[in-house]
């Protein structure tokens, strides 16, 4: 029964999932939420934290481009747009609530903006990648550029290229006097990539997201049968940009700093890493590609190897020529193979039913 | 008359920066649709073989065309490793060339240092529009027209260019009548790197070199290329010429920042009206 | 690294420890006492490790100095190192695993600002102590922080009479980072400059990944200063000296550094195009002096390494061994005991005597102006002795406000 799990691994699909699926995600979701818990220790919760709120950012640029076809290189923008939000708001306000809220609205109407100008363009390919990072290293600039103390949005100053510290933690809705500590933290970060994963899957197994990934296929082929292609890739751009967003908020709630490094060349292309490695066409891939790029680098941090960047670099490499797929594919492939070989199956025969 | 030489040397200064960084760059667009994420890096190498070359006793002009013929070499070895096998893939060659620049910068760094080396240039200075300029900035504008004047010399005039923009135009037509294409890239892509080198060695008397310095180039190098389009010297030239005047002289009326800035929001809007760069139209030429 | 007398130890944690070598702890009769653990966070790697490598050494130098000398309150004294790789989110992560997974008695390090504004918080927030061995732009008032660097109170009470009065610098351009120690440091120099009867002629902040100043230096030539002010940081804004030695020269201009040699410029620029910067720093390698010399000996031969260390690597020696005193005077290494004895606490070091302020965490220390010569080196002008960081002095009282976690900007 498992590689029905696997095949879902592997490839894209627009069927609903499954009840060996369903159970799955109970199963994770138990691991993470009841069992490990008792085992970590809080700075273990906060390093898994990060890991689980930067995956949120890798879903939504791996739904963008592995189901949509689009390849943005500038999710980051809503990245850090939603942090600042927060942050700004947050700090304005006292409350934590409609700032979070905020947080995740106001990227999705920049993407909104964003989007109507890329997609409606007829932007294609390259160019529309480009056009998003630079939209996302104008972002970088403009803001490492308010240093200066008239850079205020209310009482709080922008801080340039420092970013704004002090950013305050979430308050529980219900109870605005207790704040969310550092597992807190880690629970809701669970429980938000596991909603967003749920989410994401039921919507790909709708009639939009059907749509959606037949636009990533051909689509002239879409536009010819009455389907306005523009309309769903905007659709996805803004979804997209609300998950990024919401990674963005979560960050600020975590890490309680913001900073222009959010916008940067440097975060751009670690999540451009996390989903290559992970695997583009698939929700789990870039999850575990965010896992483990960021225990590579934490780890080698206290290595003393000093090299992490070359480390990082030979990576890169690798995924692209040896897992043109991504990792997660690819070891979902190797896995199917072999049960197919134990089951002594046709390893020729597609598994089509 | 005195504002006006400065303006047309700020603008000039800056034109010639964006042509030594992505000139080399814009070719191996040209010719094969890879966008090398490690250009910058290659400019980097450039700058510390020039830096190196020089070290062992070797004056300035000698070192700078060494330092070209040096990452051509390394351009070379790069292309039949990785870049070979990803032709097609535009967006695996971003990645894995990506992948390459980070590998640079840590060889590097593990090898010379994270510090940055100089040399001073003898070349003295300049009077220009009542301001005094560095000696070595009309040298750095004189090594960008020498460049754009080899590359369409070699391009227009020699059999070799011809059969290389043969193989630009119509690569199937080119293997059809004979070419070895495969060799044909091989030396594109490492024309284009000792572009680079030699640009990047250049740089070294004002900018210096350091292991990161890279990424100081590689987003504007991008986005002239990019805007450029297809064509590599009439892109290049375009591409340069918008973007290096607009910077030089936002740059010099407000500040550095502006100017790079608006470059950005220009960029931008360039995208949106010619989606497929300056040239994205045109058919003939370079 | 070469580090030729330490053994390293992998954590469970996973965290890189210096320890002393066995035979040091067993002669020093430590091997068997429970250790004090001390956290080091710095920037291995990434665009900001100019600064922090010769601080890493510097400090394992002091923990293996006072190990062989026969420990801290008779116990060993560990140091767990971090490379935090340039980034806010890891520095994040560190202190917290610092603080609540290897239980380290202080946290040291930090580099930039943001750094530092990343992990007091948390050091707030689980009762730590954080020592920053850094030059910062002071006025941050907070009971879990100290600072061993300079501040522009002391280097400018000592840098602009100087230039100003005996150089004749009276009207001044100032150039300054893009960032809060740029804007904070040029706001200081303008009060300094103006106080002194000079004329700030304007102020140009420029972003940190600019190198390209040909139109910042046309219009430096259209104003005609006597001196430009440079508090400018990294290695892109290197380039601004080479192309001023392009340009203007120092026979036309003088040129005053408040970070200059902070990133080792004097070293990595030409002879030519350094020769004549005018600074001011609590310690440079050829200061004269028989603790300088001592010090810089002593480096040499730990680290194997024999190029500049500066101001930047010794803070780390002095940050050490100045908690280390605070811990001595306290009789335990609890952060809290330690931060009660804070106060008056004092050591000499390699750039003379350091101490203490009680009232804002932060150190009293000579201060040397200095002018590069031809060689690549500097040459002593003035020593002031015993500065107080008299800007933060005028916004924090802890003494009074123990709750204090702010920091303070200077008006004008």
């Amino acid at each position: 029964m498992l590689w029905f799990l696997f095949r879902d691994f592997r490839r894209p699909s627009g069927e609903r999932p499954t009840v060996v699926w369903w159970l799955f995600v109970v199963a994770v979701a138990g691991v993470l939420l009841v069992w490990l818990p008792g085992t970590l220790g809080l700075a273990e919760m906060l390093d898994l934290s990060v890991v689980f709120v930067l995956a949120l950012l890798a879903l939504s640029m791996s739904f963008l481009w592995g189901y949509s076809g689009m390849l943005s290189f500038g999710q980051t923008a809503y990245f850090g747009l939603g942090g600042y939000v927060y942050a700004v708001s947050a700090m304005n306000l006292g409350t934590t609530t409609v700032p979070f809220l905020l947080g995740v609205l106001l990227p999705m109407a920049f993407a909104l903006v964003v989007g109507y100008f890329i997609v409606y363009g007829r932007l294609s390919d390259v160019y529309f990648s480009v056009m998003t990072l630079v939209i996302t290293l104008v972002l970088n600039k403009a803001v490492r550029a308010t240093s200066g103390s008239q850079y205020v949005v209310g009482d709080v100053r922008l801080g340039g290229q420092n970013g704004i510290p002090g950013v305050p933690p979430l308050q529980v809705p219900w109870d605005p006097a207790t704040a969310l500590f550092i597992d807190d933290v880690y629970y809701l970060s669970v429980i938000l990539v596991l909603v967003a994963y749920v989410g994401l899957r039921l919507a790909l197994a709708s009639r939009f997201g059907r749509v959606l990934v037949g636009v990533r296929e051909n689509e002239k082929r879409l536009a010819l049968l009455g389907y306005d292609p523009r309309r769903y890739k905007l659709g996805a751009f803004v979804i997209a940009g609300g998950l990024a967003g919401l990674s963005g908020t979560m960050f600020a709630v975590w890490g309680n700093f913001v900073a222009p490094e959010m916008f940067g060349l440097q975060r751009a292309a670690e999540v451009i890493i996390w989903v290559i490695v992970g695997g583009k066409a698939t929700l789990i891939g870039p999850i575990v590609g965010v896992g483990l790029i960021q225990y590579l680098t934490t780890w080698l941090g206290t290595q003393g190897v000093g090299q992490v960047t070359l480390v990082l670099g030979i990576v890169l490499i690798a995924a692209v020529l040896l897992f043109r797929e991504g990792l997660v594919p690819t070891l979902g492939t190797l896995l199917l193979r072999l049960t197919r070989l134990r089951r002594g199956d046709d390893p020729n025969k597609r598994d089509e039913p | 008359m005195d504002t006006v030489f400065t303006y047309l040397y700020q603008v000039g200064f800056a034109v010639s920066i964006l042509v030594l960084i992505s000139l080399g760059l814009a070719l191996i667009f040209g010719m094969m649709k890879v966008i090398n994420l490690a250009q910058g890096e290659f400019l980097m190498l450039g700058a510390y073989f020039c830096v190196l070359t020089s070290s062992m006793g070797a004056p300035l002009w000698i070192a700078i065309p060494v330092a070209g013929v040096l990452v051509g070499l390394f351009g070379v070895v790069v292309e039949r490793t990785v870049i070979q096998w990803l032709y097609g893939r535009v967006l695996d060659t971003l990645l894995a060339t990506w992948g390459v620049s980070l590998l640079m910068i840590g060889i590097v760094t593990t090898v010379a240092g994270p510090q940055s080396h100089s040399i001073s240039s003898s070349v003295g200075r300049v009077v220009v529009g009542g301001f005094v300029v560095p000696g070595w900035s009309m040298v750095i504008i004189a090594g960008a027209v020498l460049m754009l004047l080899a590359t369409y010399l070699i391009l227009r005039f020699t059999n070799l260019g011809l059969i290389v923009r043969g193989t630009m135009q119509n690569p199937q037509m080119a293997r059809a009548l004979g070419t070895n294409t495969s060799m044909i890239y091989m030396l594109t892509f490492g024309f284009g790197s000792a572009l680079t080198g030699l640009g990047g060695a250049l740089l070294v008397p004002l900018f210096g070199a350091s292991p990161t310095m890279g990424g100081l180039y590689i987003g504007k190098a991008f986005i002239a290329v990019i805007s450029g389009g297809p064509l590599p010297l009439i892109g290049t030239m375009s591409a340069s010429g918008l973007y290096g005047s607009i910077d030089g002289v936002m740059s010099y009326l407000f500040s550095p920042v502006l100017g790079e800035i608006i470059v950005l929001l220009v960029a931008i809007v360039m995208l949106r009206l010619l989606p497929s760069g300056i040239t994205g139209g045109m058919r003939k030429g370079i | 690294m070469k580090l030729t007398r330490r053994q390293f130890t992998k954590l469970s944690g996973g965290g890189l420890a210096f320890a002393s070598l066995q035979g040091t702890l067993t002669s020093a009769g430590l091997a068997n006492e429970a250790p004090i653990k001390v956290a080091n966070i710095l920037d291995q790697t990434g665009g900001l490790n100019i600064y922090s490598l010769k601080q890493m050494k510097a400090v394992a130098m002091a923990v293996d100095e006072i190990n062989t000398a026969g420990g801290l309150l008779g116990r060993p004294l560990e140091l767990i190192f971090y490379d935090a790789q340039s980034s806010n989110q890891l520095y994040s992560q560190y202190a917290t695993q610092a603080l609540l997974r290897d239980e380290v008695h202080a946290i040291h390090g930090g580099v930039t600002s943001s750094s530092r504004e990343v992990i007091r918080p948390i050091v707030q927030r689980f009762g730590g102590l954080y020592v920053y061995n850094s030059l910062y732009e002071g006025g941050v008032c907070d009971r879990r922080h100290v600072s061993t660097g300079m501040v522009p109170g002391q280097q400018l009470d000592a840098l602009c009479p100087y230039v100003i009065n005996e150089r004749g610098g009276k009207r001044g351009y100032i150039l300054a980072a893009d960032y809060n120690y740029g804007h904070i440091t040029s706001r200081w120099l303008q009060k300094y400059i103006r106080d002194l009867g000079g004329e700030d002629l304007a102020v140009e902040f420029i972003p940190l990944d600019v190198s390209n100043f040909s139109s910042v230096l046309a219009r430096i030539q259209d104003a005609k200063p006597d001196v430009v002010w440079s508090a400018l940081v990294g290695a892109a804004h290197m380039s601004f000296y080479r192309q001023f030695h392009s340009t203007i020269g120092k026979d036309e201009m003088m040129i005053a550094g408040t970070t200059y040699s902070i990133g080792r410029e004097q070293v990595e620029l030409s002879p030519e195009e350094g020769e004549g910067i005018i600074l001011a720093t609590s310690f440079y390698d050829s200061l004269g002096t028989e603790a300088a010399d001592d010090f810089v000996s002593r480096f040499h031969e730990y680290s194997g390494e024999t190029d500049y260390i500066g101001e930047y690597g010794e803070g780390g020696y002095r940050g050490l061994m100045l908690w280390a005193e605070a811990v001595r005077r306290a009789g335990s290494p609890e952060p809290d005991a330690v931060i009660e004895a804070l106060g008056d606490t004092s050591f000499r070091g390699a750039g003379g005597l350091y101490t203490i302020d009680g009232q804002t965490n932060h150190t009293t220390m000579n201060i040397h102006v200095a002018v590069q010569n031809d060689k690549q080196d500097f040459e002593a002008i003035q020593t002031f002795d015993q500065m107080d960081p008299v800007d933060t002095q005028l916004v924090c009282n802890l003494h009074e406000n123990p709750d204090d976690t702010t920091q303070y900007e200077v008006e004008l």
